[in-house]
Order: structure tokens, then C-alpha cells, then sequence
């Protein structure tokens, strides 16, 4: 994309206010039926790309989007006082890793991350922004310049460095050739 | 494949420790939906009439509304279902929230609880994995406190737990089972303690399968923006700090006194500010567009939620204000009762006290001040401690054991079940039929559909008929045309707004839908969410049956014919269908009798309120019929009400 001669992309951005999310998890939904297979077949929350974060005892009501797969554990931690509220210390953090289960494929165990349900045809926002009538979350896209070239990792990329760094490379491309004869 | 539901139920026997995965068969599915419909056919296939509801024998089952834990917005009921120890009927308890969702995703349509555990555990499910765990540690525990500890146990804070209190364990009638922001009030809890079983927590992160997704999900979709923008589905009590009505027209204390002239602008102004000074959020349920829920931190408690008319129960009782609701409610809800009841009770035990039947000398140590009294009555009654002990027995059954003229003081009651505080002049036909025949005991969970009241002015009446189009036939436009006085309709239009409203919860009970978007909300603008026009094509686009309005209807019908049944066999009969003796100031019970004997007539049943063994073969319930008759309830020859000689008056 070229503006003035600059190179520009679009920033696509999920603005989440927590103070109007609700927990009714029908964001968690709309993701779960907008991935499945064949699309809408299914409700799984377990299979959400969007999690709620809540704790009602404490008021604490945060949705979070999945992001990238790590390794490995974090090796110190945050946690937040906002308003007098101590949020844990994952409360933000989109990270699929191994101190928790969310954001894993419940079957596969394999990584999950938001793809802000890019489609063709394309949807005129993400799922879980079109569920939320209270609010909470809001989309908007922006303009920005280019400054490096820009790699799109998508959900395939995630999947399959994950099983290279579980099973090795060689297993995993004998794999793909036998079943790919079965 | 099974759509919308999984196919299985979960049972857990208690007594051997045996937990069984089985797979259901789907005609039964077509037959009774889900929800308390398909609880009714176990419940009656399993529970012979001479069990006690104390018994091991007993069932407590959390069955999923067919629609729970999918796209369909608004539905996430789980109707709790057991026979209730307080009066040996059908108990029918909902509960909204989340637990329902995820126990659909953990695999199971149903959990059927069987059995009593040699000492308190708690059931842990996370999808195949269920194990009976030892709950020792959490005996006397409230509901916060042990939803956390499992949670942190389970080492899952996603996991959803429903648990009792200390008001369950020690199997007050009034105790109920809370799940979150939500909780299944009345008749399951003390059944739970019963059993032993302190909490079940589930998890689950397996597929709900939708039979024709694209259509599923664009209709879902739209219910969903509609049902946001529809000003008069939704708990208004959540929103509008005008609350004139119950506290102008419900009766305070023990459903004694009512206050006409109570709110003012200015005591809603100091109560709006009450509420949003010490409010965070409102909370929703799964999937619902409304949120309902209030939640609220008050000083020197811990946090709450609340919605609908609990906000007033606890200060009408004891005739306080906002404030002692506030103070005393998350209090009372951490030990596990029902916020309906137990205030009523409460305010019964402190009458009889004021009358002399009960004396100083039942209330060792009771505060001299209404608020102290009231906290001092909840943990006696929790932990059934002196005079706690017989008022945990529910008003009806304290009165019974108290004696001494208590009984008169239990005034409030149908079929021993504690009612909304209404005392009113002139006697509603319909409302007469709905409170004295209803299975559900509780008018909130009956009426619903047909507006309460007529509207006068022939534009705007015409206005909201257009709009109406919930209505299952035109007759009912016809009658509120020409409905003028709320009491003069013909008795059949008085029988069939009873049927519809009825027709309405039964059918939200079975599929999940919360009756604040459906069946509770019709009346109120007659623009509800769900009606028998819509209904019909989700079930067909989820679960893959063809549904129409005439089968979804039959459904209704076999369901409330079914679990009528159920109630026959225990012993329900037509002297028990009676409202409260002072429910209206006048009454007529020459007509009463006459409206009850065309509404069984209706309903295909006989002068003693039974299904005819015809009316239960009509509707499948053939093995039914069979076992009223093997067991001398019905002789299989009677007619309807209305052909039995004994109708004569009636006829005339």
C-alpha cells in the first residue's frame, strides 16, 4: 500500500474497555463458531481465540486476544494494581505458554492466536467485536508506515514450528508425507 | 452425530461412588426438549411414589435446557429437578449463568445424582474426567470460600462451581445451590446436603455441535441485535430505580402490610444513590445481551451480585430500608439461602414471637434490634441451632412443628411453598388458575404472556396488538379487545391465558431460555424475545428435528401433562389447588371451583385434576396412563373434568 509515496499497511486494533465488559463470554463464542469447521458447526470457548479474563469477587473482568506461542515459562512476573485492583499476573498476557492452558487447542494441544478473523470474503470486523452489543470491545484500523518488511505469521507457521520444536523436523516432514499418501 | 445436545448424561451414585457416562436416545430428546421436561420422564421412571425425598433414593438432576451452550442468545438455564422434601412434589429450580454451557461443552447433557456420600465431597468434572472428591474440608464453608478453594484445588480458575453453604449441608427448606452470579433457589439445596455432596465443579472444552450452521448462525446473530435493542425484555429492576410497585402494592413483614404510599421521588433519589455508590457493574449471563445482575460492594462485606425482586425481600420482611439488603443480603447468600424465602420465614418466626406462641425463652441471646434479629435467625437457621432448627424447616413445616396455633400465622403459603407477599381486593380469574394449579409454585415462574392489565384507550390498544405477535392464536387479540375490568373475560379466555402463560415457562424450562427474554417479559410491552413463532425454526437449524409451532406446542403440552402426572402419583389432587385463603379480600368459591373444573376440562384431565388416560396416550404418555392405572390413581374410564357428573353446577 502507498500513501505520498510512503509505504503504509493497516493496523487493524481491538480497543477493550473493561469496565463495560460484562463476562457473558459471547465473544468467546462468536470466535469459537467463526474458526470452526465448517464454519459456525460448533461452540467450543475451549477453542477461542478471545478469553475473558474474570474474577467477580474482585471485579476483574478483562477480555485478552490470543498472540503468539512460547516455550517457555515467563522468568519473573507482573502484577498490577489498577484502581485499588490487583490484577494477577497473567490477567494481560495473550502469550499461549506452559503455565496455563488457555489459548491451546483443547484436542491438539497445538498454539492458538488471533487472526482478527481474516477471510475471504473478508468480514467487516472481527467476530467477537460484532458479538459485544455492551461495548467492551471496539475495532478500528489505522494507517501506519512501513519501516521493515512485514512476515505474516499465520495459525500453519504457529502449528508447525511448534511440533519441529516438539518432535524434531525429521518427524514431522515424514509425517506429512505418509499421511499425505493415506 | 447429536446436535445442540451431546447425547450423554453423567450418573453419579453416591452411595457405591459409581459414575457412569450414558448415552441417551434422541426420541426422548424430540420428545421432551431438555431442561425439567426430560428431568420429569427420569425423575419418574426412577423415583416411585412411596420415596422419601430424604432419601438416598431421591434424584437431584442438572439438566441442560436443549439450546444451552450454543449461539442461541439468552439461553443458558439448567433446570434443577428432584422431588422436594417440603411438600413431596416435583421441585423445579432454575439457574442461569454459566454452569449449564459448561456442562454441555464437558460432554453432558444432564447430571443425575443418585445415591448419599458416607461424608461431604464434591464432584470434580473436567470433559471425561469426573472423580468423587473428599470435601471434609470444606463442611460449614459459604459459597465463596468453597467456590475458591476448589477452583484453586483444581488448579483451574475457569472451572465453574456449584456448591451449597452451610444452609444446604444442614438441609434448610430455603437453602439453594449457587453457581457464580447465579443460583437454583428453593427445593434442589437441601436435597444436595441430603446427599453430602458440598459442590460440582465443571470444565469442559469439547464441541457443541449445530445442525444447519449458516442459517444458525445468521439467526442467532440477528436475535442477538434484537434482543439488545428491545427495550422490554431484561430484567427492568437492574436499571430502573423506580421500584415503586413492590413496595407500594407487595406486602411487608410476614406478608402482612401493605404500604401505599411508601416511595417518594426523594427516598428513590437516596436509594438510586444507595445502589451506584456502591456499584461496580452490571454481570451478564452466558451468551444473553442483557445484563441483569447488580454487583455490589458494600463496607465491610464482600462483593455480591443480585437481580430482580431480591433486592427487596430482605427490608420488606423486616420493614427497613435499601441499606439493610445491602448489609444483610451477601451475608445471607454466602451461607446459602434462598432470598425469597428465608426472609419470609424469618419474619413468620419473629410473628409468632410478637403473638406469644414462640417466647423469649426460644430466642436465647437475640439482639432487641429488627436488623440484630434477623442476623441472629439466619445463622441459627443455618446451622439449625435451637429455634433455627424448626424454622429451617421452611413456614409451613415450622408451623407444623410448632403447633399451638402456628398454622394460622403460615398464611402465605400454596402447597407448603412460600409465596410472593401479594395480598390483593378482588380475585384475578387467571391469576387464581395460575397460582392454584401451577407445578412451578411460584407465580413469577407461571405468569408472563398475557398482559396483567387491559388497556383502555382503543388507539393504543390497537398500537400494541400490531406489535403483538407473540400471540399463539388471533383469539387472544380478539379477547384483549374486548377485555375492559381485569376480572371480566370468559372463564375459557381465563383457561386459555393460563394455558399460554404456562405454555411459555414450560417451553423456556425445556430449551434454556431465561424466561426474563421470553416467557416472563411478554407481558410487559408483548414485544418479548422468544414466543412460538420463532422458537420452532432455532431448534430445527440447531438441533436438525423439523419443528413447528403445532409440535413444539404438543411438547409443552406433554411436559406439563407429565410431570402433573408425576404430582398425582404422590398425591396431588384437586383440594390441594387453592391460593392463599386471604391471596384476594373477596372471593367467590362457587366460581373458583367452576374455573379450576373448566380448566382441567381443558386440559384433558378429570374433576380431581389427573390426565385422563385418553389425554396421556393423546401425547405419548401411553406408560404413563398404564402406571396411574396399575397403581389405582386413575381407573382409565373417567372423562374430563367436565363430564363428570360431579360438574353439574359448573355445566349450568
Amino acid at each position: 500500500m502507498e500513501n505520498n509515496g510512503k509505504k503504509t499497511r493497516i493496523v487493524k486494533n481491538i480497543k477493550v474497555d473493561t469496565k463495560k465488559c460484562v463476562g457473558c463470554k459471547a465473544c468467546e463464542i462468536a470466535c469459537s463458531a467463526f474458526h470452526a469447521t465448517p464454519r459456525y458447526s460448533s461452540i467450543n470457548t475451549g477453542r477461542s481465540r478471545i478469553m475473558v479474563v474474570a474474577d467477580e469477587m474482585l471485579d476483574i473482568f478483562v477480555p485478552i486476544r490470543a498472540g503468539d506461542h512460547t516455550e517457555a515459562e515467563c522468568n519473573g512476573r507482573n502484577s498490577y494494581i489498577i484502581d485499588g485492583k490487583e490484577y494477577s499476573e497473567c490477567t494481560f498476557c495473550p502469550a499461549s505458554c506452559p503455565s496455563r492452558d488457555a489459548f491451546k487447542d483443547p484436542d491438539s494441544g497445538l498454539p492458538l492466536k488471533c487472526d482478527m478473523c481474516e477471510s475471504d470474503p473478508p468480514v467487516e470486523k472481527p467476530m467477537c467485536v460484532d458479538a459485544c452489543t455492551f461495548g467492551a470491545l471496539t475495532y478500528e484500523e489505522r494507517e501506519v508506515e512501513v519501516t521493515e518488511p512485514v512476515t505474516t505469521v499465520t495459525d500453519m507457521d504457529e502449528g508447525l514450528k511448534t511440533l519441529i520444536k516438539r518432535y524434531g523436523l525429521k518427524k514431522v516432514m515424514d509425517t506429512v508425507v505418509r499421511v499425505s499418501k493415506e | 452425530m447429536r446436535y445442540c445436545e451431546t447425547g450423554f448424561q453423567l450418573e453419579v451414585d453416591l452411595s457405591k461412588g459409581s459414575i457412569d457416562k450414558v448415552e441417551t436416545d434422541p426420541r426422548d430428546t424430540a420428545l421432551y426438549l431438555g431442561g425439567h421436561g426430560y428431568n420429569a420422564k427420569i425423575l419418574y421412571d426412577r423415583v416411585p411414589p412411596e420415596t422419601d425425598p430424604w432419601s438416598p433414593d431421591n434424584l437431584l438432576i442438572f439438566g441442560n435446557g436443549l439450546l444451552n451452550g450454543t449461539c442461541v442468545p439468552g439461553a443458558n438455564r439448567v433446570s434443577v429437578n428432584t422431588i422436594a422434601p417440603v411438600n413431596g412434589f416435583f421441585g423445579h429450580s432454575l439457574m442461569g449463568g454459566f454452569f449449564g454451557a459448561e456442562m454441555k461443552q464437558a460432554g453432558y447433557d444432564r447430571i443425575i445424582i443418585k445415591g448419599e456420600a458416607p461424608d461431604l465431597v464434591y464432584l470434580a468434572i473436567h470433559n471425561d474426567k469426573v472423580e468423587i472428591r473428599d470435601a471434609t474440608h470444606l463442611r460449614g464453608k459459604g459459597m465463596l470460600d468453597t467456590q475458591r478453594m476448589i477452583q484453586e484445588e483444581l488448579g483451574d480458575k475457569r472451572a465453574w462451581v456449584a456448591a451449597i453453604g452451610p444452609a444446604g449441608e444442614h438441609r434448610c427448606i430455603t437453602a439453594s445451590i449457587d453457581c457464580g452470579n447465579s443460583s437454583a433457589a428453593r427445593t434442589p439445596g437441601p436435597v444436595m446436603g441430603a446427599k453430602k455432596l458440598k459442590a460440582i465443579a465443571i470444565r469442559g472444552t469439547k464441541d457443541v455441535n449445530l445442525a444447519h450452521p449458516k442459517e444458525m448462525w445468521e439467526m442467532c446473530s440477528r436475535l442477538r441485535k434484537e434482543l439488545d435493542a428491545n427495550p422490554n425484555i431484561g430484567d427492568w429492576m437492574a436499571t430502573d430505580e423506580d421500584d415503586s410497585f413492590h413496595h407500594n402494592n407487595f406486602a411487608w413483614g410476614n406478608a402482612r402490610v401493605r404500604r401505599k404510599t411508601f416511595w417518594s421521588e426523594g427516598l428513590e433519589e437516596r436509594w438510586r444513590n444507595l445502589k451506584y455508590d456502591h456499584m461496580n457493574r452490571w454481570t451478564g449471563c452466558w451468551n444473553c445481551p442483557k445484563a441483569c445482575h447488580n454487583l455490589i460492594q458494600w463496607p465491610n462485606r464482600r462483593r455480591f451480585s443480585y437481580k430482580c425482586y431480591g433486592k427487596d425481600t430482605y427490608h420488606m420482611a423486616s420493614f427497613q430500608e435499601l441499606d439493610f439488603t445491602y448489609e444483610i443480603l451477601p451475608v445471607a447468600m454466602d451461607l446459602g439461602f434462598d432470598s425469597y424465602s428465608t426472609p419470609q420465614t424469618i419474619a413468620f418466626g419473629l410473628e409468632l414471637l410478637d403473638a406469644g406462641i414462640l417466647t423469649e425463652a426460644d430466642f436465647p441471646g437475640m439482639p432487641a434490634d429488627i436488623r440484630g434479629r434477623f442476623y441472629y435467625l439466619l445463622q441459627k437457621m443455618a446451622f439449625r441451632e435451637g429455634i433455627g432448627d424448626v424454622l429451617a424447616n421452611g413456614v409451613s413445616g415450622a408451623a407444623a412443628i410448632i403447633g399451638k396455633g402456628a398454622e394460622k400465622f403460615d398464611h402465605n403459603t400454596v402447597k407448603k411453598f412460600e409465596q410472593l407477599p401479594i395480598k390483593l381486593g378482588k380475585l384475578n380469574p387467571a391469576y387464581f388458575l395460575m397460582i392454584a394449579t401451577g407445578e412451578d409454585m411460584a407465580i413469577t415462574q407461571i405468569e408472563g404472556s398475557f398482559p396483567q392489565d387491559p388497556i383502555a384507550d382503543p388507539e393504543l390498544r390497537e398500537e400494541f396488538i400490531k406489535k403483538w405477535i407473540a400471540v399463539p392464536d388471533k383469539k387472544f387479540h380478539d379477547w384483549f379487545r374486548q377485555w375492559v375490568k381485569r376480572d371480566e373475560l370468559p372463564d375459557q379466555a381465563m383457561v386459555e391465558i393460563t394455558d399460554w402463560n404456562e405454555c411459555m415457562h414450560y417451553l423456556d424450562d425445556s430449551l434454556g431460555f431465561c424466561g426474563f427474554v421470553s416467557s416472563f417479559r411478554g407481558q410487559f410491552g408483548g414485544t418479548t424475545g422468544y414466543h412460538v413463532w420463532n422458537m420452532p425454526d432455532i431448534i430445527t437449524h440447531g438441533t436438525g428435528m423439523e419443528f413447528d409451532k403445532d409440535r413444539l406446542w404438543e411438547c409443552f403440552q406433554r411436559n406439563r401433562t407429565l410431570i402433573r402426572a408425576l404430582n398425582n402419583r404422590r398425591g396431588l389432587r384437586r383440594s390441594m389447588e387453592r391460593p392463599p385463603e386471604d391471596h384476594w379480600a373477596v372471593r367467590n368459591e362457587a366460581y373458583e371451583q367452576q374455573l379450576l373444573t373448566k380448566y382441567y376440562d381443558f386440559k384433558g384431565w378429570t374433576f380431581d385434576a389427573i390426565p385422563t388416560k385418553e389425554t396421556l396416550e393423546r401425547l405419548s404418555l401411553g406408560w404413563v396412563a398404564e402406571d396411574l392405572i396399575k397403581r389405582g390413581v386413575l381407573t382409565g374410564d373417567e372423562p374430563t373434568a367436565l363430564n363428570d357428573p360431579r360438574a353439574k353446577n359448573e355445566k349450568e
